[in-house]
């Protein structure tokens, strides 16, 4: 075999000329792809780089030549862009930690909930903060999300998160309201493992409860409502800290104490490195432990009554709804709250507290359908912290289906009526099956 | 040995109140989740309530408790401690002495370190379950009381637990009642002497009234310039949603319904 590089003069002849019969032959067989115009730095036959400058840059959108100078799209196409940034974070494998941060995120809905990434982000600057004796973070989620009518577990983004060990305890007995059994894993945890700092978010959602319990159990006395870290080597655990007291009226400064119960916003979310995540199981299998609050279920509560601002399920009508008979019974037979967009409350078919966007409410829905709404930029900034969006609509172009997670195009009313029916269909044989 | 049915005939219940502070004025008041404890134990019926305070007889304190007594009490049980006492010790003596079958408060105090862990800390030492966030008791029966727990997001909870417990109240539960100023004058202060622990920690530390908290800045974290524009200049776009075009009804339905059973918001 020869080392000498052959060109074949014919083949990039062709390859120029892009009204030649064979040329996008000769540009797959040049390892070129089509619509990218030629490459702009070669290896020449002499070993010299060769440099063509005007195929640097590619077409934008208007015909006009755009050069992109931050490495992102060279060689790619525009959507695969945000991915191989997302993966090109440093991989972060601490594999003898000094010391271990323990977080019990909320976890609503099966995911990381902003409030869960600040804690994952404050446990980060506790592990990193000595460079040469670094420790991991473990997070300890009770699963069971699917039991519970709440979903699957969804999170996937643990790594990027900051979380180096992952416990999942996947049990029925911590489905619900199970604040004893939860603390009796999480006090096998500590047995375990003994962390060096337990973080819990100061949350209606779990939290607060479970991390009291923690405290008391432990016989710590915890910080509660800590928004500020700061480092103080004089502490015992070397950070000191500023809490929230008294109806959040005062700011108590004090060292730093072994479980934390911190506020929202209490560190900024980690996300420069990705972490490992690796999986972790109790050493031991939990004795099951005698509950004394017993768990009857959720109850239904009337959507219609639950404020907007704070409803997990919204079913919202514009312009496009005609059938307004038919769009609040199934708001009723799907148990959403409804929602309106500007145009349907200005004409008077909802009224004016159902208004969703900038002028009316700023809704913080699980899953938000949007019916027959295009999505002025206004009503798209009232959605802006929807976990899903589902929109349904006749034009396919608008706004609010490039915000949308599922668009169906479709006449509103028909496929409304067909969704009630499905669920009335699942729910009979639910009721007959039981 | 006292037949049962005496015991279940009236259930005695203990509201832990405490003196608030009105966020603007900062003047003593009633606290305000205290308050609805007061207002949720008055609605179980058959039950005989009794209030319990821990603290100083202050004249300003003392207002605020006759506050109380302007909900319908004749008197409140007054365990006397010194300011920055900790007062577990003394309500743990209390509860010895005359046991009481559910104990009632609120989640946090309105002054000092308020931290919302007296209720776990007493529910340790006395033993009992301990349930917060309540909206209603609905009803109690042969010493088990059903509650139902006020979630996020205005949804509710039906828990069963067995006395004795203490629970605490959440903001959902019912609005207390006006304080009617002539039972306010006339009640007592049954004033007793309870035991004293200092609380040494909370003395080390420095407290301040609250800042108000920094904003957090939106901080774009990008490595180029194109990425920076891209992201102040950042549209609606199509975040790799699925478009279902030229389906019939029925299958987008289909969809729309593997998204809600995913998500679980059908009930």
């Amino acid at each position: 075999m020869s080392e000498t590089r052959r060109r074949d003069p014919r083949k990039e002849w062709i390859a120029r000329n892009r009204l030649h019969p064979r040329h996008l032959e000769a540009l797959t067989e040049l390892g070129r792809r089509a619509g990218q115009g030629a490459v702009s730095a070669w290896l020449g036959p002499h070993g010299l780089m060769r440099k063509n400058p005007r195929a640097v840059g590619f077409m934008g959108p208007n015909g006009v030549k755009r050069i992109d100078r931050s490495g992102v799209q060279q060689g790619a196409g525009g959507g695969g862009a945000t991915k191989s940034i997302a993966q090109s974070k440093p991989l972060v494998e601490i594999a003898s930690p000094a010391f271990l941060v323990a977080v019990v995120p909320d976890m609503p809905g099966g995911r990381l909930s902003q409030h869960d990434r600040d804690l994952l982000g404050l446990a980060r600057r506790l592990a990193d903060a000595a460079p040469d004796a670094r420790g991991a973070v473990l997070a300890v989620v009770f699963g069971g999300y699917a039991r519970q009518g709440e979903g699957e577990l969804k999170e996937h983004g643990f790594g990027e998160a900051g979380v180096d060990r992952l416990l999942t305890l996947d049990d029925t007995r911590y489905d619900g309201v199970a604040p004893e059994a939860r603390r009796g894993a999480l006090l096998a945890v500590d047995d375990a493992w003994a962390p060096r700092h337990w973080l819990l978010p100061d949350s209606k959602l779990g939290g607060a409860d479970l991390g009291r319990r923690l405290a008391v159990r432990l016989g710590e006395r915890p910080a509660t409502g800590v928004w500020q870290v700061m480092a103080a080597p004089d502490a015992p655990l070397g950070w000191q800290c500023t809490a929230r007291g008294a109806a959040a009226t005062l700011d108590i400064q004090r060292p730093l104490p072994r479980i934390t119960l911190a506020l929202e916003e209490c560190a900024e979310p980690a996300d420069d490195e990705r972490h490992a995540a690796q999986a972790l199981s109790l050493p031991q299998a939990l004795p099951s432990p005698i509950s004394r609050i017993e768990d009857l279920g959720q109850v239904a509560v009337d959507p219609a009554g639950v404020a907007l601002a704070e409803a997990e399920f919204i079913l919202s009508a514009g312009n496009g709804v005609t059938d307004w008979e038919g769009f609040h019974v199934a708001a009723e037979t799907l148990g959403a709250t409804e929602g309106a967009s500007r145009v349907a409350v200005d004409d008077g078919f909802m009224s004016r507290d159902r208004q969703v966007g900038a002028t009316g409410t700023w809704v913080t829905a699980r899953v938000y359908v949007a019916v027959g709404i295009s999505g002025a930029i206004q009503h798209l900034q009232g959605i802006q912290s929807c976990d899903k969006v589902v929109a349904i609509n006749m034009d396919p172009g608008c706004d609010m289906i490039k915000r949308a997670d599922l668009a169906v195009i479709g006449d509103s009313a028909e496929v409304l009526g067909a969704l009630m029916a499905r669920v009335k269909q699942q729910r009979e044989e639910k009721r007959d099956a039981a | 040995m006292q037949p049962e049915t005496d015991i279940d005939a009236s259930l005695e219940i203990t509201v832990l109140v405490s003196v608030g502070r009105h966020p603007i004025t900062g003047r003593a008041r009633r606290a305000d989740q205290d308050a609805r404890a007061v207002e949720l134990a008055r609605g179980v019926s058959g039950a005989e309530v009794r209030l319990l305070h821990a603290g100083g007889q202050a004249a300003e304190s003392e207002a605020a408790l006759r506050d109380y007594l302007g909900m319908g009490f004749d008197a409140l049980t007054l365990v006397e401690q010194p300011e920055g006492a900790d007062v577990l010790g003394a309500l743990a003596e209390a509860f010895d002495a005359s046991p009481a079958q559910l104990v009632i408060g609120g989640e946090r105090a309105e002054q000092g370190e308020g931290s919302g862990l007296l209720p776990y800390l007493l529910a340790e030492r006395l033993g009992w379950p301990v349930v917060s966030g309540l909206a209603a008791v609905e009803g109690v029966e042969d010493g088990v009381a059903t509650l139902l727990q006020a979630l996020p997001r205005g949804q509710r909870r039906r828990l069963r637990v067995r006395l004795p417990a203490i629970v605490t109240v959440d903001g959902a539960a019912p609005a207390p009642r006006q304080s009617a100023y002539g039972p306010a004058r006339r009640g007592h202060l049954n004033a007793v002497v309870g035991s004293v622990t200092r609380d040494e920690e909370w003395v080390s530390w420095a407290t301040q009234p609250a800042r108000k908290r920094p904003k957090r800045l939106k901080v774009v974290k990008a490595a180029s310039a194109r990425d920076r524009f891209k992201a102040a200049a950042a549209k609606a776009e199509g975040g790799g949603g699925q478009v279902l075009t030229e389906v019939s009804a029925e299958e987008g339905a289909e969809a729309i319904l593997a998204l809600l059973k995913a998500e679980g918001v059908l009930r």
